[in-house]
């Protein structure tokens, strides 16, 4: 497929996605994911509470936000895979509020985990094959007549294997998942998530826990899945990444969105930096020094790299 | 001084019993349970119990003939495992463990209980209901086979069919483990949650596993009752356990595991019991009365088992490759 496609240098960012201002919950010129008052509570915490937000078609929009501020759990709630308190939430126009995850991914809405989910004792190729949709063999009575699903299979496998050697996981078809990596789990969730053409990739912390040496690789198969049409929601830490990958940014603070953003303004965004630091950053509360040094040499990072 | 011709042929005999082919295919719905779906069913004898008596009942009580009789077992069974599953298959699969365990002595309770006596015949149990059975069968009167092996038309006849059930259990399970269902299922052991984000409806597919090998444990339980009565205490915890025991010895995660496991199981506590009873009455454990030496076999069975789940974690048949990784 697209395996001498590989961006290298500079990618190319996908830019003019918002209407008017941009700021939080601004609206975008075509959505493919438009959430409402979204609001999730733990006891008497307050996760998340979104009033509005809308993902951009066909860019990277990367979710940030300091330890907390509730992405992995909007995460949950945009999959189904948690039910919000309050809320609805449409992905390309259908409402998929409150729907199972199983029927949110079905409709091409795919996401990765933060802690990656291969499964250990089926072969990275039976791995591959499970992320293929409408599968017939699938079910149970029509499981006992191989002719009915054998073509569909083989057709299967040849799209897994393809997918497999441009993820450089072809040689491991046939080890068990257990055998790969932490970073070659990643690349095989990846791949097994694009096995079933979703329009919409989520994924959670991609860069957690891979070396450097893979790092480069993940975030060219990143940019290739905008490059074949699909858009990318993911939350990252890295801000490296974030800077280099993403078109668009959304961060967000003690549950709410505080501000969006291209990748370059919204750093300097004094809501960004107040979320990173604390709102009272210049005061010395005398509580926790290392972990404000970490936000401080974050936002460093980016200054740096603006230069 | 100890006979030892008739010790191993007694245990030979256990070879193709059909109370092995019953635990056989006990084992092999708890291999699609615990080792393919990594569902915790700890209530095979509960399924075990629906199909003895849902056979016998029906056929006593109401004369069904055979055919309705085995139709009305696995019914209940069907009905038992969407009970159980309904409530807890959402859940983590620890609750599954304890709403299984509990549920399947409800059964034997009541089963047991004197309000029920004219139906199911209280703790004494039924017996009687063999008859359309042994109409079905096509050998005529005489006593066939050769060494150990012989017996009369009835019992070759229950034989042969109990075999037969094995035999095509076996191939169906190989056939839908090997397919697109099998492969979610299996990944669903692995975990539930990356199957979900792929699209497919695990509660659904859990659901038919927990019933697939629930029908498995009650045909088995049919089989079960043919070669003697029913009786409850027959269904405790324990049944459940000695199927597992015979699922790990040959293989969780494996078909004919489960067959030769059984096989094993009943030939070595055969083997045990006759070689101890002889033993006691020999002299040779004069530290132990008839009465010891009765429970002793099964001392003997826990520890081989004990010893080939610690040399050979992944039984008989397993595959050590899985082993090798630590989840």
């Amino acid at each position: 497929m697209s395996s001498n496609s590989v961006p290298t240098g500079k990618p190319v960012k996908t830019v003019d996605m918002h209407i008017g201002e941009a700021v939080p919950g601004c609206k975008k010129k075509d959505p493919i994911l438009v959430v409402d008052g979204v609001s999730r509570t733990f006891g008497g915490l307050t996760a998340v509470d979104v009033e509005h937000l809308e993902v951009p078609r066909g860019a990277i929009t990367a979710l940030i936000g300091p330890n907390g501020a509730g992405k992995t759990t909007l995460f949950n709630l945009l999959t189904g895979f948690d039910k919000p308190d309050t809320g609805a939430w449409t992905f390309e126009g259908t409402p998929i509020g409150g729907k199972s995850a199983f029927k949110v991914a079905r409709m091409g809405q795919v996401r990765t985990f933060q802690l990656t989910k291969a499964l250990g004792l089926l072969t990275v190729m039976d791995n591959m094959l499970l992320g293929a949709k409408g599968q017939i063999g699938e079910n149970i009575f029509r499981s006992l007549l191989p002719f009915l699903w054998r073509k569909q299979e083989a057709g299967n496998r040849v799209k897994a294997l393809d997918l497999l050697t441009r993820f450089k996981l072809d040689a491991k078809k046939d080890d068990y998942a257990a055998s790969l990596s932490g970073g070659q789990r990643k690349l095989l969730e990846m791949a097994r998530a694009l096995m079933s053409e979703p329009t919409l990739v989520m994924l959670d912390e991609p860069m957690a826990g891979v070396n450097p040496a893979l790092t480069q690789s993940l975030l060219d198969h990143i940019l290739n899945l905008k490059a074949e049409g699909m858009s990318v929601l993911f939350v990252e830490h890295d801000m490296h990444m974030v800077r280099h990958i993403a078109d668009w940014v959304i961060v967000m603070a003690e549950g709410k969105v505080v501000a969006e953003g291209d990748p370059h303004e919204v750093m300097r965004n004094p809501a960004v930096i107040d979320a990173y630091l604390g709102q009272h950053h210049d005061e010395d509360l005398g509580e926790d020094p290392d972990a404000e040094k970490e936000h401080v040499g974050a936002i460093k990072e980016l200054l740096d790299d603006e230069l | 001084m100890i006979d030892w011709g008739a010790i191993f042929s007694n245990a030979a005999v256990e070879l193709i019993s059909p109370t092995t082919a019953a635990y056989a295919l006990a084992a092999l719905g708890l291999a699609i349970h615990f080792g393919y779906t990594g569902l915790l069913n700890f209530g095979q004898a509960g399924f075990m119990a629906l199909g003895a008596y849902g056979f016998a009942i029906s056929t006593l009580s109401f004369g069904f003939p055979v055919w309705a009789s085995v139709l009305v077992g696995v019914g209940a069974s069907v009905v038992f495992a969407l009970i159980l599953g309904i409530p807890t298959l959402r859940l983590r699969a620890d609750y599954l463990a304890i709403v299984t365990i509990a549920a399947a002595e409800i059964v034997r309770l009541l089963f047991t209980t004197n309000t029920f006596d004219a139906l199911t015949g209280s703790a004494n149990g039924l017996s009687g209901y063999k008859g359309g059975f042994a109409d079905l069968n096509p050998i005529p009167e005489g006593t066939y086979g050769f060494g150990p092996f012989e017996y009369n038309a009835y019992d070759w006849w229950l034989r042969i069919v109990a075999w037969t059930i094995v035999v095509l259990a076996c191939l169906f399970t190989w056939q839908i483990m090997r397919s697109p269902w099998g492969r979610v299922v299996k990944a669903i052991r692995e975990d539930e949650d990356a199957v979900r984000a792929l699209g497919k409806n695990v509660y659904s597919y859990k659901m038919q596993s927990l019933i697939l090998g629930g029908v498995y444990g009650t045909i088995a339980g049919m089989i079960f009752i043919l070669p003697r009565a029913v009786v409850p205490s027959n269904y405790q915890t324990s049944l459940t356990f000695f199927v597992y025991a015979i699922l790990l010895l040959g293989g969780a995660a494996t078909i004919l595991g489960p067959v030769i496991g059984s096989m094993i199981f009943w030939v070595l506590l055969s083997f045990f019991s006759g070689f101890i009873a002889r033993a006691v009455e020999a002299g040779w454990l004069p530290f132990m009365s008839s009465v010891q030496a009765g429970q002793l076999r099964f001392i003997l069975v826990g520890v081989a088992i004990m010893l080939i789940v610690i040399y050979r974690p992944q039984g008989i048949f397993g595959n050590k490759k899985e082993l090798a990784f630590v989840k």
